[in-house]
Order: C-alpha cells, then structure tokens, then sequence
C-alpha cells in the first residue's frame, strides 16, 4: 500500500504531521475538561481514569502481541481512547466498569476489525454503550464540590422532565453541576476545542453543524416558554460539547469530504434532540455519533467530488 | 460415504451453525442459559433424526414438484409430537422455550437435510445425519449458552444442575446483562465461528 502512494517527480513538501503528534495534541486538547473532572470530584475520578487509560493501553499491548502484529501503543491511539472513555463515565462507577470498557474498545472494537483505522465505530462510545448493561452503575451521579447534596440529578435527567435545571448557565458553562467526568466544564471543552481547531487537528464542519442543528431545533422546539434559555440549557448540558468536539471528530469515523462532514453533524444533532425529546434515556449524544459512525460509507459514496474532467457517473 | 465422514461433517467442517449459518433465529434467541439451549438442541436433534428417516424412506415416492411441501408436512408432524411430549412431561423447558418449538418446523436446518441429505441417501445414511447434524447444532448451542449464562447472568447451569438451581458463580449485579440480549447472541456466536475457524486454519498449515 505504501508503495503505491509513492509519487515520483521530486521535490515534494513533507508536513511533519503523524498519528502520534496529532493523538498527543488531542491528549494535550482534553487536559482541561479532565483537570476541572478531578477538580470538581476528587480522588476517584483520578483512578477512573488511570484504570481506564491502563486497560486500553495493556489490552492494545496484549491483543497485538497475541496476535502476532506490530506494537502500535507508539501512536497513542489507546492512551486517546482510554482518556475519552473515562471522560464519559459518571465519577461514582466502581473500576472494574472502566477495566471491562477498555477490553470491549480495545479489543472488541477497534482490534478485531484490524486496529486503527479500520474500526467502524468510535471505540470509546461504543464501550460507554456496552457498559450501559450496568445501567444501575452508569446513571448514578454525584454532585461536584462545593454542592451539599450527596447524590444528585443531572441537568439534562432535570429537563428530561419539562423544567428548567437548578443549576445556572453560568455555573454549567464553568462545569458546577453533576454529571460524566469529563463532560461537566463547557468552558474547558471549547477550550481543547479551539486549540485543536488552532492546530488544524479538526476542522470546523462537523462541531459547528451538530452544534447549530441542535441550538435550531431546541430553539425552534422549546419545552416552556424561555426559548433561548432552554436552547443555552440544551447546548451547555449533558455530553454535546465532548461529543461534538472530540468524539464525532474522529478522523477513522467520520466522513472524508467536507460536505459529508456538515450532513453528519447535521445527523448527529438531529438524533440527539429526538432522543433528548422522545427516548427513554434524557441523554442521546452517544447514541446519535454511533448511528452516525454506521452511515458514515453512504455519506461518502454520496458525496465524493466529481475528478475534473470526469462526468458524473450514475450510481450503480 | 462412511459414518465417520458424515460425522465429521456435522460436528465440525459442515456444522450446520458454524459453517452452513443455518438456523440462526433459534441459536441467537434461546442460547441465554444452559437448560434452553440443551433442551433446544436435543429436541431438534430428535426431530431432525425422525425427519430424516422418513424422507429418506420416502424418496423415492413423493413426487420433486411438491417435495418441499411434503418435507414440510412431515417436519410439523414430528415437531408436534415432541411439542407435545415436552409439554407432557417437560412442562418447565416447554414453558421456557415457548414459541420456538413450534417454530422447528421453519428451521432451515432440517429442510435443508432433508433437500440436500435425505432425500438421496439411504436410510441408515439419513439416520447417521440427523444424529450428526443435530449433535452439531446442540454442541454449539451448549457452547454458546454456557458462555452467556455465565457472563450474562452469573450463573452455571440453571434448571439443570444442583437441583435445578445450578450455581450463582458471582453475583447477578456484575453480570454483563446485554449478553443474554441477541445482540450478546451475535457477539458470541461471531467471535465462536471466528475461534474455529482459526484453529481449523492452524490446522490445515499444520498439515501442510
């Protein structure tokens, strides 16, 4: 395959990118979403998320070692998927639920169909599904410090039931409300965000159309008479900020052309705020990016560029 | 063809489940403990040995333009008498299978012996194939469910063993509840074609 991708005629520009810087700008990207996690939970969050980093990086380790191929822990991917999936479980679950959604990334997800690049679904989300089997464990939140009620409901579980939560915008833009370890601080994500969109890791197409598809909707959709409060809720809440900046983003997961990209995002928020709306569970961000993962070879065959010169040939 | 070849044939490299894929709505549903797929295996495996001797006696008689018709005919006979039979004396597996033992009589897996085996082999043939098809289709069965009663529920042998309690090997809370879903089924009877065959692979380089 290298081979193949070889172009003659010299001199050519070579960009120093690879798997490795650009998964260590996205480690450096989720360092502050994580930093306010342990900040607002403590202790437990750390060992949540050093289980889960550990069993990611030890299942890629073992799983490529058994199967006789090349050690790819060089490129970070696993150190990426094990942070992601700790950021998306609530900072009360027992380790053993990040030791067993390390296996099923890992293995189940990203290995079995031949490692990185070839998995069709983001291994981390996937993982977070898998675990919602302990469904007891996933939905049972903790308040951040400096809150005085021990157990306590997310924003979103709040408006699941037609209210507004208790929380302010400000305090869930700053991350003073309860939910996943890594989704709580809206400031922090937007944060990693811009450094990656700064750093051209991401572009811009897939965050923004998820983001505006959902802010349109609720706006347009109010559950309540407080329309823009409602949409400030909505896109403040919940895991849309992670989800849209560093799950959906996933170059092995998402479309490759830019027009693919925005009817994606546009997907991926649709989905979320019929969920949100109409499903049993008051979170659908997981579930949307996953649906999404599935219809990811359509959007490309729909819409690969036409090559200069070539007439557009009829789909066969 | 000799016993051993037909035997060979439908444990391991024609295995109704693993090679031939056939029967899947049964093996995805059922397989969620022990006591349902070793009931659901032996049952098939007895109608299919049945079905089998019959046709085969039958060959030369029924007439090809309206074969499958009559295979039909015989197959829901047979599936009714062990319907029958199980809820007679089996109550609890008739209970726990429910609809799936009427629905043998739409298993590919015996109108397909019946089509491909029965219906141009001897007798004694036909026996051997049902009995080797059927114990094909219950090994795997058992596999499976062994594999997603222990991890979807906790458990070892349920309804079967120690009194028909089996044993809780860790408690149900840490149980992987999504397992005994089909989606469980799936995964299990993939990674289960995907284990053999690459020891069945590792084999034949072996014998290179």
């Amino acid at each position: 395959m290298e081979d193949r991708l070889l172009v003659s005629a010299p001199p050519h520009v070579r960009g120093g990118d690879d798997t490795q810087s650009i998964m260590l700008r996205v480690i450096i990207a989720l360092t502050p979403a994580l930093l306010v996690g342990f900040w607002r939970f403590g202790l437990p969050t750390l060992m949540i998320t050093a289980v889960s980093v550990g069993s990611c990086v030890f299942f890629e380790w073992g799983y490529r070692r058994l199967a006789r191929k090349s050690c790819t822990l060089g490129d970070y991917s696993a150190v990426v998927t094990g942070l992601l999936l700790s950021m998306t479980l609530s900072p009360a679950v027992p380790l053993w639920l990040p030791l067993i959604g390390g296996f099923f990334a890992i293995v189940v997800v990203k290995q079995l169909y031949g490692g990185l690049g070839k998995n069709f679904m983001n291994p981390a989300l996937a993982a977070r599904c898998f675990l919602f089997s302990w469904a007891a464990l996933m939905n049972s939140w903790v308040s951040p410090r400096g809150v005085d009620a021990v157990s306590s409901a997310t924003p979103l579980s709040v408006m699941k039931g037609m209210a507004l939560p208790a929380e302010s915008p400000m305090d869930c833009f700053l991350g003073l409300r309860a939910g996943c370890i890594g989704e709580i601080s809206a400031a922090a994500l937007l944060l990693g965000g811009a450094y990656l969109l700064l750093t051209k890791v991401i572009r811009p197409h897939i965050p923004l159309s998820y983001l505006l598809t959902v802010a349109v909707l609720t706006f347009l959709f109010p559950r309540g008479n407080e329309r823009l409060t409602w949409m400030l809720y909505q896109l403040l809440s919940g895991g849309l900020l992670l989800g849209a900046v560093f799950m959906a983003t996933d170059y092995v997961t998402s479309p490759g052309t830019d027009r693919g990209r925005v009817l994606y995002g546009i997907g991926c928020g649709v989905i979320t705020v019929v969920i949100r709306y109409f499903g049993s569970y008051p979170e659908g961000v997981s579930f949307s990016i996953l649906i999404m993962n599935l219809l990811v070879w359509l959007l490309d065959k729909w819409t690969t560029p036409r090559a200069f010169g070539y007439k557009k040939e009829a789909n066969t | 063809m000799n016993p051993g070849k037909i035997f060979k044939d439908g444990l391991l490299t024609n295995n109704p489940v693993l090679v031939q894929l056939l029967g899947m709505c049964s093996t995805m549903a059922i397989t969620t403990s022990l006591f349902n797929g070793l009931g659901m295996g032996l049952s098939v495996t007895v109608i299919l040995c049945c079905c089998n001797v019959c046709i085969s006696l039958l060959r030369k008689l029924i007439p090809s333009t309206v074969r499958i018709a009559v295979y039909v005919v015989i197959i829901a006979g047979f599936v009714t008498i062990v319907d029958l039979l199980l809820q007679a004396f089996l109550p609890a597996l008739s209970e726990s299978l429910g609809v799936f033992i009427p629905l043998i009589v739409v298993n590919c897996i015996i109108i397909g012996r019946a089509e491909a085996f029965a219906s141009r082999h001897s007798v004694g043939e036909a026996l051997l194939d049902g009995l080797a098809q059927g114990l094909g289709y219950t090994a795997v069965l058992v596999i499976m469910s062994v594999v997603r009663e222990l991890l979807g529920s906790g458990s070892f042998g349920a309804g079967v063993f120690n009194g028909g309690k089996g044993w809780q090997l860790f408690p149900a809370g840490y149980a992987c509840s999504y397992l005994t879903l089909p989606f469980g089924g799936f995964m299990t009877l993939g990674c289960l074609i995907a284990l053999v065959q690459f020891l069945r692979s590792k084999k034949g380089e072996a014998e290179k």
